[in-house]
């Protein structure tokens, strides 16, 4: 066994340790160590990308002694080497661009705490990427939730507060029904390892047995997940959450939490219960749907959105809407795109909401519209990531955006006839409502500040920590939309490893 | 030539063309566009009870209290609620009721994986505690995450209630700074008591590889003896024993030395090393490898938890 291959397990455990080490720890010890860790696990996914793709093939690593079905087990693939890279780095990025406002924002003997809370959402997020067994995607998806919890609140003013209490129940009305889910899935399949769970549940649909129980573990799992990560009718916790934590927090919640579960409910889509299962439950077509719903109506929202912070998270709901539309053409180049939708968002909107912050500290930090005109003066750098941003989400060409967009257009023309006119339809509604607003944003920040007397704001100099995150995050940008080609032949061996 | 509108001013085209060119302001008139002030241009603007206008919140709150659509807004949201509940009731009960037999010899979660448990547990962990076996060996992972979620639980609890120890000593009279009166007759039975609580719980730590129990069980019993020696003697006699640091001290050493463990079984069952943990005599109370271990330090780090939980909901520190 080659030493790489360790490198999956040891980045789980190693965050939990830095979360554990930084509880007697000061602030800027806990800092510098969640900084190191985050580096580290990086670069240890990038090591295990490296090794999967040479050797072509997903492999298990046993956690501990003992092979599954009895012991616990992850599973690394090309997809989930990807995803746990560009999560890393998104991480890594968020908490550089936003950590001089952690230290403005949190009360200072609390500071550690809320790197502890970084290193086990990492640890978590990590371990939902790569795990092989349902059981330990729950118990992972609870401390995702409670530690998104704690990284809303830790800001300590009235509204996050509110914003974290309506998170906290949103998200665990959707654990409990995930939870409920996995019990019904056990109690008919007998196995909680995704393999023999898979094999059992073939024999079930091939029998016929337990059709009702099925059809509801299916609706249950797909509906909880779909709350936490804030599907349409289920997104009114988002704005608050996004909107008033801490701007790391907002990145990280909104870039990776919420996209965690998409990632595990498409793996217990192909690994459990098996794709074809997945389709004639129909359940595609209600995520196609709402999908749908979502992309106009969350665009519409951030159109009406009177503050830049609500305005990107509702974009979000939009975002998220792409994605799951992504999931309800029901075909592999479909699903592909949604997953390399998952990476764009991922890496556009953490420096949206960055550059917003930026944006906001050279405006007196109002957050409203009229005081941002001329922010893209004072704070250069932000105004052209928040520029780079937008124009990827509206999806100007070379920009990662753009490839989603035509990776869903290709996509949908080869799916069921019936959904291709909606989805082009939508796709194009939605892409001009996306530049509607955003560019109305990006058009107010570039407007000089023209009579006096009116507020001007202060010009300012980003830190040297937050101008490397946002550069890096331009760059990954570009990446993404030039060099496409590559990635999404990874995302579609992904898949076919899932298979 | 046709005629000028009278509200040309106000045709949508003459509105977007405006926008276009930058000359109105879409937001003006819609919102709040008060001029700023020092407080709001400094951060976050500082919410102030005295500046509200008692009567003014009155009648809003009666407003709100008589208004007919809210009325029926509030009625159809409960129906709403009470329906789906019951939907989602029936759901469940017609599921359950597809399921399979709980205890059906037949069923499909009688299969290879609880035979393994029962009848090789013990000779692969050692410890005659199958569920021991289970959740700590078999399973170690799944436990390590979940003494994590209790971990991240207790930091998210801090992070809400904590407070200085110069902040308590400073705010004025409430109830969470009174120490408990002194009570001769709880406290002759508390001190009869919290022994043989704290004993209890050990043992019942120590012996969670040979009966059932084990360090969450256990680990409860000895905060529950926390709690009640606390709520007995008051804050100050606890800090003797019990302060923050040693919180700190017994939380960081036990969940540490638990990963440590972890890490070693994960690395060594992967790459096929050796087990060096001598599983010894099962029955044995020092036998079953890592299991006793384990137990230990779960236990330390549930009942330091228990505790915390318990002063920070009191007075907002230890």
């Amino acid at each position: 066994m080659s030493f790489v291959q360790n490198f999956p397990c040891f980045s789980i455990v190693l965050c939990m340790v830095a979360g554990i080490l930084s509880t007697p720890m000061k602030g800027k010890q806990a800092k510098n160590l969640t900084l190191v860790v985050v580096t580290l696990v990086a670069l240890m996914s990038i090591a295990t990308l490296g090794y999967v793709i040479g050797t072509g093939e997903s492999y298990t690593y046993m956690m501990g002694r003992f092979p599954a079905p009895w012991g616990n087990e992850i599973r690394v693939g090309i997809l989930e080497a990807l995803t746990a890279t560009v999560f890393a780095l998104v991480m890594l990025f968020s908490l550089l661009g936003g950590m001089d406002h952690v230290f403005k924002d949190i009360n200072e003997s609390k500071i550690n705490l809320y790197f502890i809370l970084v290193d086990l959402l990492l640890s978590s997020l990590l371990a939902i990427i790569y795990t092989n067994d349902l059981f330990t995607g729950y118990v992972f998806v609870e401390i995702n939730t409670i530690a998104a919890c704690g990284m809303i609140m830790i800001r300590e003013s009235g509204r996050s507060l509110i914003a974290a209490t309506r998170y906290m129940v949103m998200s665990l009305i959707g654990s409990g029904l995930f939870l409920i889910s996995l019990a019904m899935l056990y109690d008919i399949t007998g196995h909680l390892l995704m393999e023999d769970a898979h094999e059992a549940m073939i024999r079930l649909t091939q029998s016929g047995q337990y059709e009702i129980p099925l059809l509801v573990i299916i609706s249950l799992l797909t509906v909880g997940l779909a709350i936490k990560s804030g599907l349409y009718p289920f997104h009114s916790w988002m704005p608050d959450a996004y909107g008033y934590s801490t701007i790391s927090s907002s990145s990280i919640l909104s870039s990776l939490v919420s996209k965690s579960y998409i990632i595990l409910l498409i793996k217990i889509f192909y690994r459990v219960i098996g794709f074809d299962t997945i389709i004639t439950s129909k359940i595609v077509n209600v995520l196609f749907v709402f999908g749908l719903i979502g992309m106009i109506m969350g665009s519409v929202s951030a159109i009406m959105a009177k503050d830049i912070y609500k305005m990107i998270a509702y974009s979000s709901v939009a975002q998220i809407g792409y994605v799951y539309m992504g999931i309800g053409l029901a075909t592999e180049a479909g699903m592909a795109a949604a997953i390399f939708h998952i990476l764009t968002h991922a890496i556009t909107k953490s420096l949206l909401f960055l550059s917003a912050k930026g944006l906001n500290d050279a405006s007196g930090r109002k957050r409203v519209y009229p005081a941002l005109q001329g922010a893209a003066f004072r704070n250069p750098l932000a105004g052209a990531a928040f520029a780079v941003g937008s124009l990827s989400m509206v999806g100007i060409p070379m920009l990662a955006g753009f490839i989603s967009k035509i990776l869903f257009a290709t996509s949908a023309l080869g799916s069921d006839p019936k959904k291709v006119l909606p989805t082009l339809i939508v796709l194009s509604v939605s892409t001009i409502l996306n530049a509607v607003y955003f560019l109305h944003t990006v058009v107010r920040i570039y407007t000089p500040v023209g009579e006096p007397g009116e507020f001007k704001g202060v010009r300012i100099h980003m830190a040297v920590g937050a101008a490397a995150a946002l550069f890096c995050l331009i760059a990954l940008n570009f990446v993404l939309g030039l060099y496409s080609q590559p990635i999404t032949d990874l995302i579609q061996q992904g898949i076919q490893m899932f298979a | 030539m046709s005629r000028i509108r009278d509200n040309y001013e106000n045709s949508l085209w003459n509105r977007l063309t405006r926008w276009v060119n930058g000359e109105t302001d879409p937001f003006k008139g819609r919102m709040e566009m008060k001029p700023l002030r020092e407080a709001e241009l400094k951060g976050d603007s500082v919410y102030n009870p005295d500046h509200l206008d008692q009567a003014k919140v009155d009648d809003y709150l009666d407003h709100l209290e008589k208004n007919k659509e809210m009325k029926a807004f509030r009625v159809l949201y409960c129906l709403g609620s009470i329906a789906l509940c019951l939907l989602l009731i029936s759901v469940l009960l017609l599921t359950v009721s597809n399921l399979p037999v709980l205890g059906d010899p037949n069923g499909p979660n009688n299969n290879l994986v609880s035979w393994r448990y029962i009848e090789d547990g013990v000779e692969e962990f050692g410890a005659t505690n199958l569920v021991a076996n289970m959740i700590l060996g078999y399973r170690g992972f799944d436990t390590f995450g979940e003494t994590c979620v209790l971990f991240i639980a207790a930091t998210c609890v801090i992070i809400l209630l904590r407070r200085d120890e110069e902040e308590i000593e400073n705010t004025k009279e409430t109830d969470w700074k009174y120490e408990p009166k002194p009570d001769a007759i709880l406290q002759t039975v508390t001190s009869i008591l919290v022994p043989v609580i704290f004993l209890y719980g050990f043992y019942i730590i120590l012996n969670g590889h040979l009966s059932p129990g084990g360090g969450f069980s256990g680990g409860a019993t000895i905060g529950a003896g926390l709690i009640l020696y606390v709520t007995t003697f008051g804050f100050h006699k606890t800090q003797r024993f019990f302060s923050e640091k040693t919180y700190d001290m017994v939380k960081v050493g036990a969940l540490s030395l638990y990963s440590v463990t972890m890490i070693y079984y994960f690395y060594t069952g992967a790459n096929m090393i050796r087990n060096l943990f001598p599983l010894g005599n099962p029955g044995d109370i020092l036998s079953a490898g890592m299991i006793l271990p384990i137990n230990i330090f779960v236990g330390l780090e549930v009942a330091c938890t228990m505790y915390a939980f318990f002063a920070l909901f009191r007075r907002g520190g230890m």
